[in-house]
């Protein structure tokens, strides 16, 4: 049957076709609906959201050690999380097949950097594999597991956004189930001590020389017969770019691009007066072929290093050209946190307060936009704890009193729990802001540890963030109802009044997930409304401006009474819902 | 090869259904044998940003994403966003604007002239009044579908095609008012 899958369900596809029996990961986006699809084949595979990167990939890896296909799933910064258990696991391979699933962000749609992973496959010395289509996600996943179990390596399989989130056509076939392998124990390859880690170092650069051999015929690498006169070399999407830019050209498409097809290569350069290499983002290939000392070959000289690449661009950079047309000058629509969002009480007093914020990754992050501008620091994942018991500690205790931590439940799991406890071991009189919406909302509503439930549907413990506080010796640790702006404004002083450390848990579900608790939408009497503008600073999407200067609520954004922060900040109680009004 | 290729962009604001309306069109070229990319991003679609799907169809597709000047249509569902992309549009590509206006958070009121700066771009470009459409076809939500009827008209499927697929991806009991939202949209641009 053929149908249309993004590379993500393809991925999600192949785990259940090549006979995957446990897959784990922590959602991040362009990676989160890896899981999200392979939980559809829960009878035939094992899956699970864990607290971080860094314990799904360790997970997965005890899973490869029990003898089955397994595959680990994160973003690209994900892998900076899991990057200590990756390093070692690439000695110790050659139990279940494993495979590590990267998805990369040119252009940083949903990401603070656009760093390449690529480069994780040579730095970890295992293969690389670079589909460009669903079709080949869906097929190359079960070569990587071949070469998995044939080599005794971990495999990383790159994909990028568009790569991700595109969805081409799809032959689906049926699932081949793959034989566990007994566990036995073996410490010289799973106890890393330095006595086996030397041995294990020379096994993988023996492993990585029989892999290059194999690459260079590979199926996964192949010439793809045009024009005698032009050559490309390139690899995952930016392939697709490259044939729109060139349709007439002759292709060295990689699919197995580390280790690095090299003969291969030379083969094909030398067939062209000149080669040009097109990458999105870094030269990996190109570095390869310069070390080899390939010298007719254009590539980041004329292919923009930053950002996304797209067939335009390809061909604008080689042809000198441009062709992109004018942009028009239009005002920008960033997007904002929700209408019926729990986390703009905290930014909005936050703001009124003066206060501002070390934070963190997630919907929350959107804090930093007007009206709100809430926050001064994100970095990566957990930072805003450490980030502002640093600030504390150079400026002064008096300034934790100006600067809290903001951080969104899920991330707190993720890597703020070790913050937390260094500012009660530390003694810092941080003040710790967790806003709790119990879902990982940014990436799209995925459970975590603070949730009771699993990926699988299963009712389970939930992590109680008081009691966690109270273990670590923050003494001061509360609930807070986020839609209550006076509870909210009070928790804020009294936390930042104090010399201690402080914990507030802000709760409000996600309102994107309470549909159910909707109501109509609130309306302005008008004629009571003063202009005051207090409202607007409130920065809902539902509110803005009439001719007047007045408020006013656009009925499809407003979410009704199960938010009514406006009700609360309105000075003169002009907003209501509309059979009171 | 470029001619044989079909390229719709469509593009408007987080929550207006774009993602919806690019699957239908999907469906349709899908089912109809074609070889087909569709591509967007995720993680923003219901926070009120810009919201851009690419969909490429015809014998052999390879970039999933639509170049500044290759779009055969630019459908928008919002005024703002049309003048926002109308770069992507290819000379002689047909420009379809729901007139509707949203404010962008952050802006008190809505920027002036507009569809004037869109006209200048593009002569041609048509304006349909998509949320009177929506809300006479019975829900204002159906904004969407009647977009997608309206640049239903460019594209060389028959109203069946559509229509079959418009039910096989809308809840059941949304599908009167869906294909009657899709006969307004189309009408609005063939009348």
């Amino acid at each position: 049957m053929r149908v249309l899958l993004s590379g993500n369900e393809a991925v999600a596809r192949g785990c259940y076709e090549h006979g995957v029996k446990v897959a784990t990961a922590y959602p991040g986006t362009p990676s989160t609906e890896i899981l999200e699809n392979v939980v559809k084949y829960k009878d035939d595979i094992y899956c699970q959201w864990s607290p971080n990167e860094k314990v799904a990939f360790e997970v997965a890896m005890g899973a490869s050690f029990g003898g089955v296909r397994t595959l680990v799933a994160m973003k690209h910064v994900g892998l900076n999380v899991a990057a200590d258990p990756l390093m070692t696991s690439t000695s110790v391979g050659g139990d279940g097949g494993f495979v590590i699933v990267t998805a990369d962000d040119p252009g940083m749609h949903s990401s603070q950097n656009e760093q390449d992973n690529r480069y994780y496959a040579k730095f970890a010395k295992i293969p690389l594999i670079e589909p460009s289509d669903s079709q080949e996600v869906l097929d190359f996943l079960g070569t990587a597991y071949e070469i998995s179990e044939q080599f005794g390596t971990p495999v990383l399989f790159r994909l990028t956004t568009r790569l991700s989130h595109a969805k081409t056509p799809v032959e689906l076939g049926t699932r081949t189930e793959v034989a566990q392998k007994e566990y036995v124990k073996d410490t010289s390859f799973r106890v890393v001590i330095p006595a086996h880690a030397r041995k294990l170092h020379v096994k993988v650069e023996k492993r990585l020389e029989s892999i290059r051999e194999y690459a260079e015929t590979s199926s996964l690498n192949k010439v793809i017969e045009g024009d005698p006169k032009v050559g490309v070399i390139s690899s995952g999407i930016s392939y697709q770019y490259a044939h729109d830019a060139l349709p007439e050209a002759t292709f060295l498409k990689l699919g197995l691009s580390y280790p690095f097809p090299i003969e291969l290569a030379k083969k094909f350069c030398e067939r062209f007066e000149t080669v040009y290499v097109v990458e999105e983002n870094e030269p990996f290939i190109e570095e390869f072929l310069r070390y080899a000392g390939i010298t007719n070959i254009i590539g980041r000289e004329k292919i923009p290093a930053c950002g996304e690449l797209n067939q335009r661009i390809v061909r604008d950079s080689i042809s000198g050209e441009d062709t992109a047309g004018e942009k028009t000058s239009v005002s920008p629509r960033p997007p904002v946190l929700c209408p019926g969002c729990p986390h703009r009480s905290t930014f909005y007093t936050l703001n009124r307060l003066k206060i501002g914020s070390t934070s963190d990754i997630g919907c929350y992050t959107l804090g930093v936009m007007p009206p709100l501008e809430g926050i001064d620091t994100c970095i990566c994942m957990g930072a805003s704890i450490g980030n502002s018991l640093g600030m504390e500690k150079a400026i002064g205790k008096e300034f934790a009193k100006k600067m809290v931590a903001v951080i969104g439940d899920s991330t707190f799991v993720h890597s703020g729990m070790t913050g937390l406890a260094d500012v009660a071991y530390n003694k810092g009189a941080t003040t710790v802001i967790v806003l709790d919406n119990s879902i990982t909302a940014m990436t799209g509503h995925q459970d975590h540890a603070g949730t009771g439930t699993t990926l699988m549907g299963e009712s389970t413990t939930k992590l109680d963030y008081i009691k966690l506080a109270e273990s670590v010796g923050v003494k001061d640790a509360r609930r807070v109802n986020a839609f209550d702006m006076e509870a909210v404004k009070t928790a804020i002083k009294e936390a930042t009044g104090s010399d201690e450390a402080t914990l507030l848990v802000m709760e409000g579900p996600c309102a994107l997930q309470a549909r159910s608790q909707w109501g109509p939408a609130l309306v302005v009497d008008s004629e009571e409304c003063t202009a005051c503008g207090l409202c607007l600073r409130l920065g809902c999407p539902a509110i803005s401006k009439d001719e007047n200067g007045k408020a006013t609520i656009n009925p499809l954004f407003c979410v009704g009474e199960f938010c009514s922060m406006c009700t609360q900040v309105c000075p003169v109680d002009c907003i209501a819902v509309p059979d009171k009004s | 090869m470029a001619n044989k290729t079909t390229d719709v962009f469509i593009c408007g604001v987080g929550g207006q259904g774009i993602l919806l309306a690019s699957e239908i069109l999907s469906d349709v070229a899908l089912a109809k044998g074609l070889d087909i990319k569709k591509s967007e991003v995720h993680g923003m679609a219901q926070r009120g940003g810009s919201v851009v799907s690419h969909v490429r169809f015809g014998e052999t597709i390879h970039s999933p994403v639509i170049a500044e000047g290759e779009a055969d249509i630019l459908a928008s569902f919002e005024k703002m966003e049309a003048l926002r992309w109308i770069q992507f549009v290819k000379p002689g590509g047909k420009v379809i604007v729901n007139s509707q206006e949203i404010v962008p958070s952050g802006m008190e009121t809505y920027p002036p002239a507009i569809d004037r700066k869109i006209s200048e771009r593009v002569p041609g470009t048509m304006f349909i009044d998509a949320l009177k459409l929506a809300k006479e076809a019975g829900h204002l939500r159906a904004v969407n579908i009647v977009m997608l009827g309206a640049f239903s008209h460019f594209l060389g499927f028959s109203e069946d095609e559509w229509k079959s697929a418009i039910k096989a991806r809308v809840p059941k009991k949304t599908i009167e008012i869906n294909l009657k939202a899709f006969e307004l949209g189309r009408a609005a641009v063939s009348g």
